[in-house]
This record gives structure tokens, sequence and C-alpha cells, in this order.
């Protein structure tokens, strides 16, 4: 455990050098909240509510879906893992003496979790001082504020777990952009990032109860505005470990058996 | 411009050589558009209309800024990865050959995989157009052409600008991105939902609003006038590329080489 630990560590520390970069990218994220939210009070227009989905909770919504983005957000672009596949220097990854698949697990988490810390907080203030309507909320309730964030981070580990299986299909497909952008696509599809999930029609939201994505982002955002209530956030968690150790023990399966069958590209 | 036709002529054949990764790329073009027209769609089934304006013209707001956007995006690539260019400082083999700049980054960069994202941007076009009531006439048929040029000009304007500000800070400015990718995603819904400021500032400083949403408004009878002024505001728009050029002219005056 003791590597794996450290590299998160060192990774993190890394990650946070990265301050103009953040700056970038939280002044595109509250541009996008802004876009966002106007669009949605014009689609709201006069009317409170809609499908039990208030426009108070929209507004929450988008504003920690942009704060929140690098937890949440599964189209992740590591030009470093994916050189490493494409070009064949994965050999040397082999040779460490370490599990491969938790050091990449590793590298993905302190990447977005060094991203996240550094993004986050600006778009909230920002949310928070934004004029009435269209301001960022105080969560429901301590307890709600605490469940979103245990939710937020187990939701960023299964996140992980995803996004290394799909890291892992590019063995297959030996094709990066068809597979992130594809699977990245049709994640956050179904993780309620395009629309909201409680706007969707209701055969569709079976759809997204079913698959892991809404567990990610959907179902912690909205503990936060007590939209999702204490005890369904409760039997939500299970669910969340549940997918968790799923993805991961499948994830790290076919790790193994795709790095032992797999064929070392390049020269 | 028989020097870009040759460009374009050699990129493409060197793009091609990769089947599978083109194939797969362009599929991927041509699926992913198709979250946010999905996300669209599903909302105007949830609400019926936004201020007054129904799903197919909001289709047809959507599938020009898409459209204008894929063809940009296909030509224009070159000043996309232009800061990498002043990184690396091959933008000084460039100002030694005798052709224009603009000429040269632009052949440097096409990118015939936007070519899924521009059928795509067509499909939903074709669609917008078979659900809105236009009685079509040649003022109109110029003025949807005009509107596809103009802002096909526009968005390479902000390319041109995006790339110019690399003369300054060396690398990319992410925070562009809000005006390229960020109005592909934003102009798909008429400007007049936006709070007055918004609608001010994409009518006359990124004039996308001349490309979309002014000509619309006459060309689905929302507004009546004479059809031929309408036609032209598009091309008034595009003017926009003029102060970017000239921005790019002061860029390279400016620039001073960053390799050795």
């Amino acid at each position: 455990m003791r590597p794996y630990i450290s590299l998160l560590r060192v990774r993190f520390l890394n990650g946070l050098q990265y301050r103009a970069a953040a700056l970038g990218g939280l002044t595109t994220q509250f541009f996008w909240g802004i876009m966002l939210v106007f669009i949605y009070k014009a689609f709201y227009g006069d009317a409170a509510s809609s499908n039990g989905f208030s426009y108070k909770d929209i507004v929450t919504f988008v504003w920690l879906q942009q704060a929140f983005l690098s937890f949440i957000f599964l189209y992740d672009w590591d030009s470093e893992l994916l050189d490493m596949i494409t070009t064949g220097s994965i050999s040397y990854e082999l040779c460490r003496p370490v599990n491969i698949y938790q050091v990449w697990y590793v590298k993905l988490l302190s990447k977005r979790l060094s991203r996240g810390i550094l993004r986050f907080a600006p778009v909230i203030v920002l949310g928070f001082l934004m004029p009435r309507p269209y301001n960022l909320s105080l969560p429901e309730s301590p307890v709600s504020f605490l469940l979103f964030l245990i939710t937020l981070f187990l939701g960023l580990f299964l996140l992980v777990a995803i996004s290394m299986l799909i890291y892992i299909s590019i063995f297959i497909t030996m094709s990066p952009i068809g597979s992130v952008g594809l699977f990245g696509i049709i994640g956050e599809f179904f993780a309620g990032m395009t629309i909201p999930v409680p706007l969707m029609p209701s055969w569709l939201q079976n759809v997204c109860m079913v698959l892991p994505f809404r567990w990610t982002a959907d179902f912690p955002l909205r503990i936060y505005s007590g939209n999702i209530g204490i005890s369904e956030a409760l039997t939500g968690i299970a669910v969340q470990l549940f997918w968790i150790i799923i993805l991961v023990l499948a994830g790290a399966f076919s790790m193994k058996r795709i790095t032992r069958l797999s064929v070392v590209q390049g020269g | 411009m028989k020097l870009y036709a040759k460009y374009i002529y050699f990129l493409l054949k060197s793009q091609l050589q990769y089947k599978a990764s083109f194939i797969m790329t362009v599929i991927t073009q041509f699926i992913q558009p198709f979250a946010l027209f999905a996300g669209i769609y599903l909302l105007f089934e949830r609400f019926g209309n936004i201020q007054g304006w129904t799903l197919y013209e909001v289709f047809m707001c959507y599938a020009v800024v898409a459209m204008c956007f894929a063809i940009s995006e296909c030509f224009a690539r070159g000043f996309d990865k232009f800061p990498d260019m002043i990184r690396t400082a091959s933008f000084d083999r460039i100002l030694v050959r005798p052709r224009g700049t603009i000429l040269q980054v632009l052949g440097a960069g096409f990118d015939i995989k936007r070519i899924g994202a521009f059928i795509q941007s067509g499909v939903v076009l074709v669609i917008a157009i078979s659900g809105v009531d236009i009685t079509w006439d040649f003022t109109k048929i110029i003025m949807l052409i005009n509107m596809i040029l103009g802002g096909t000009v526009i968005f390479t304007g902000v390319y041109i600008l995006q790339a110019t500000a690399a003369f300054w800070t060396i690398e990319a400015l992410e925070v562009a991105n809000i005006f390229t990718h960020g109005i592909k995603e934003h102009a798909s819904y008429p400007l007049n939902i936006y709070p007055k400021w918004i609608t001010v500032f994409f009518t006359f400083i990124i004039p996308y609003g001349t490309v979309n949403y002014i000509p619309l408004q006459y060309l689905l009878g929302k507004i009546d006038g004479t059809g031929w002024f309408y036609a032209l505001v598009p091309l008034m728009g595009s003017l926009f590329i003029l102060p970017c050029l000239l921005a790019w002219k002061i860029g390279v005056r400016k620039y001073s080489s960053a390799g050795s």
C-alpha cells in the first residue's frame, strides 16, 4: 500500500503546480455555468418546478456540476497513459514491481483530486455571489451536506474505476479518440451531465438507474439540494459501493488478462 | 490558392493513411454532437418551447452554428495548433518562406476528420428545414448560404485571435475555448433567451448573432422586413475577420523566436 500512497501524494502535489491552467479552466466553468442557468431559466419560464425538479434545484445542480467538474466529468484525456498504450512504452511500466492497475488508478485519481481542489472553491464562491434566482443556494441541511460530500467522493472512486475500463478498452480498439470520446459521451449522457436525469422521460430515467454512470454525478449533486432525500441517499451509498467493487474487480481482472495477451506496439 | 490546394491534397493523403483510426474518429465526431442534440430534444419534450421558439426552430439555430464550426475546424485547424508552432519555434521556418503567413498556417492543418461533425450538422439542418414552415425563394436561399459562410468566417476569426494571443503568451490560451466551443454549445439557442448584455456582446463584439439569430428571425417569419437586408447581415458579421487579421499582422511583427 505504501508505494501507492506516496505516488498519490507526489502526483497530487505535482498537479497543484498547474495554477495557470486552473485559472483558465475555472473561468471556462464559470462562463458555462452562467450560460446554463440562463438557458434553463428560459425553459422554465415562470414555472417553479418540472417533474419534481425545481428551478432552484437545477441552478444548484449546475453550479455544483461546474465547480466539481474534475470529480464527475467522465471524459478524461490523459496523454501520458494514452501514449504508453499506443507507443508501446507500456512495456517498461509492466516491468515495475507494482500492480499496473493500481498504479494507473492512483494516477488518474490524483490528477482529478488536484484539479478539483484547485478549481472548485472560486466557482462555488462566484455561484453564491450571483444575483437571485441564478445563485447557488445553501445545502438543504447539515446532514444532506455531509451525505453530499461522502457520495461525491465515492462517486469519484467509481468514476475512476469506469475511466480505467475505458483505458483498458483502448488495448482492444487501439483508437484513443474512439474509446475515450465515444464511451465518454455515452457515459456523460447517462450520468445526467448533458441534461439532469429528472428532466429526462421516465423510460430514459430507468435506463440511467441501472447503469453505473448516474451514481457518479447525478446522485451526489441532487443530495446537496435535498432533491434526493436522506433515506434514499443512504441506500444509494450501498449501490455506489456495490458498483465500485464490481468495476474495480472487473478492471483489475481484465487488465491482468489483456496485458498478458497484448502485443506491444512500436519498436 | 493553387498552393493551398496542394497543402490540402497532401494533408488529406496523410490523414487517410490510417484507415481504421480515421473511420473511428469520423464516427465519434458524428455521434458526439448527438448527446447535445438529444439533450435539446429532451428538454423540448419536457418544456414544449423556449421563449416562443419551437424545437425545429432551435434545431435550425443549432445546425447553422454547428455546420460553421465544423467547416472552420476543418480548415482553420492550423491556427488551433499554432501555439505549438510558437513554442517549438517552427514558426521561424514559415517566416523565411516567400509566402503569406496566414496561408502557411492554414495549410499546416487541414482536418478532414471533421467531416463527421459536418455531416451530422447537415442531417440536423435537413431535419430542421423539413420541420419549419418556410416558403423558400431566391433571397432566402442566398440568406441561408450567407449564414453558413458568415459563421465560418467568424469562427475562423476567433481561431486567428486565439492563435494571435500565443504571440504574447507562448502557450495555448484555454480561456479562448469559451468563444469557440462555448459559442457552439450555447448558440444552439436563440439569443433572445439571454440577458441583454450577452445579446449585445454576441451581436457587436463576436457577432455570431448575425449568422443565426438575426437572419433566422426573418427566415422563420418572426419579424417583417426587407429580405435582402437580412440576407446581407451575415456578411456584415463576417467583417469581424478584419480586426482579427490586423491583430495577427501586429502579432507577427512583434514575434520574437522562442526556440534556439
